[in-house]
């Protein structure tokens, strides 16, 4: 098999790895739309990173979390429901993106950014992915059961010692790095799909939460090998048909509900 | 040096949210072995109160003494965890910051609830989920135990039970509990002490006394306290419906117009 096959299946799978268990967190947390948010903002961070010329894969974790540090700042300040708050950061921060990236006299192919390039993926790429992969699974595994504490009781966990607005930083950080690092595999209008449609596949069959993160791991796994089959034999986009293959793996998961 | 008896001490707490007054000038003493039971009307201030005592919100003015390295059990009002997330009472008792493997049998046991170790948290009723609640508030073994409304969800039946273990609790722990309550009725028999809260302190003292004194009948209103005997004396304020004090000369909470015993 060719070696760009090899390296976007290797770079598909790792960040399968880590969305799985960090996506868990989304679809507990109610999050989806938060994660949607970050992917959005991505686009400004790739505009600026273009613009000053650092690691584009860096200035997406920047931008994702100046976004997510306003978004708590505009919670506080306005009489606004969340979800008005994360739409208008939401399209602003695609539009500012849009409108910096035409100062920029870089021709980039935008519809890559959008909705991924699988099949482009570089060596260098994929160490990139594998090192970010590491260590976001590293950090999630030793503040694994801190996460869990914060997301059944806030309160509870922050009597019983623990920083839990450190903790929620963390957490929106392993997000943005999430994001960031599968930029190149789904695109950043596609990214939240594939963290939260492999937990939300496996909720029924599972009875811990860590039997959640690693089935949703699995699932996320499945998801790419299927996208990236169709994508080979049918000449589809990787992105799209990894997206839908996880689709079809929920409809399956439930139609076998326990 | 004897020991600190004291293991709580809050001083004039008032708290305004939005320009909202929501406690006026609270004076809140426990201290071992105590039980005291904060009651009032929905909107009083007693869960606001806890908050502060917990060091979850920051009074806009007062203090809140703990004595040192207190360890505080805290049971919330109510647990509420998503249906997207799979997890056991185990697991759940598991998370407690200091919690050790044989710990959390044992304190399942303490509250009846050793049957329920490997349930799914959503398939429990209303008292099993607070039984577990509790459970994970005497991991650490509490010197304080500070339960917001324990006997939310639950049947009539199951409240006096629930209110009968966490007298026991306090024996076998020996801890000072502070606890809110909706119904002084039932804490009665399991309470040293009750305040009770609209805002400021209306009253305060031992439940039988609490109980026929006319601010807590006028809050609580005639019919549930028609069981009582009741003696008259004056006080000089009355609430409006939102709780605020009428009278204005009353601003500063005291109530030198009340008997208390």
């Amino acid at each position: 098999m060719a070696d760009f096959i090899l390296r976007a299946l290797a770079a598909g799978l790792l960040v399968a790895l880590i969305a799985g268990p960090l996506g868990c967190f989304v679809v507990w947390r109610r999050m989806a739309y938060f994660g949607d948010t970050l992917a959005h903002s991505a686009l400004l961070g790739i505009s600026f990173g273009i613009l000053i010329d650092i690691n584009l894969q860096l200035s997406i974790i920047l931008a994702c979390l100046a976004i997510a540090l306003l978004l708590v700042k505009m919670e506080s300040r306005h009489h606004l429901a969340t979800d008005t708050i994360l739409g208008i950061l939401a399209h602003s921060s695609l539009a500012f993106g849009l409108v910096i990236l035409s100062f920029t006299d870089v021709n980039i192919d935008l519809m890559a950014y959008l909705f991924g390039d699988l099949l482009t993926v570089t060596t260098q790429d994929l160490l990139w992915i594998a090192a970010g992969v590491v260590a976001a699974l590293i950090v999630l595994a030793f503040s694994w059961n801190k996460l869990l504490t914060i997301t059944l009781h806030q309160e509870l966990a922050q009597v019983e010692g623990l920083n839990v607005g450190r903790m929620r930083l963390l957490l929106m950080l392993l997000i943005a790095t999430v994001i960031a690092l599968s930029m190149k595999v789904v695109g950043m209008l596609l990214i939240t799909s594939l963290m939260i449609i492999p937990p939300a596949s496996v909720r029924n069959f599972s009875n811990s939460p860590e039997k959640m993160a690693l089935s949703a791991s699995l699932v996320g796994c499945l998801a790419v090998c299927g996208g990236l089959l169709a994508s080979f034999y049918f000449d589809t986009p990787s992105g799209p048909s990894i997206v839908l293959s996880a689709a079809v793996l929920f409809m399956l998961s439930s139609l076998f509900k326990k | 040096m004897e020991r600190d008896k004291t293991l709580l001490q809050a001083q004039h707490i008032s708290m305004a949210i939005d320009g909202r007054q929501i406690l006026l000038d609270i004076n809140l003493q426990i201290n071992e072995k105590q039980i005291v039971t904060l009651i009032g009307p929905n909107g009083a201030g007693k869960t606001t109160l806890v908050k502060v005592v917990l060091g979850l919100m920051k009074p806009s003015a007062g203090t809140v003494t703990l004595r040192k390295n207190l360890r505080i059990g805290y049971m919330p009002q109510r647990l509420h965890v998503d249906n997207s997330m799979p997890i056991s009472v185990k697991k759940f008792l598991q998370l407690a910051v200091h919690a050790k493997p044989e710990l959390i049998e044992k304190v399942l046991d303490e509250v009846k609830a050793l049957h329920l170790l490997h349930s799914q948290i959503h398939s429990l009723s209303g008292g099993e989920l607070q039984r577990v609640l509790l459970a994970r508030s005497l991991i650490q073994d509490p010197e304080l135990l500070v339960l917001d409304e324990p006997v939310q969800g639950v049947d009539i039946s199951g409240q006096a039970e629930l209110y009968a273990l966490i007298a026991s609790i306090r024996d076998s722990h020996q801890c000072g509990i502070l606890m809110i309550s909706h119904d002084l009725h039932l804490v009665m028999s399991a309470t040293d002490e009750v305040i009770c809260l609209n805002q400021h302190v209306c009253c305060h003292g031992h439940p039988e006394q609490v109980s026929n004194d006319p601010a807590y009948l006028e809050l609580f209103g005639k019919k549930q306290a028609a069981a009582l005997a009741v003696y008259a004396h004056n006080h000089n304020h009355s609430h409006a419906l939102d709780g605020e004090v009428v009278n204005g000369e009353m601003l500063n909470g005291d109530h030198s117009g009340h008997k208390h015993g």
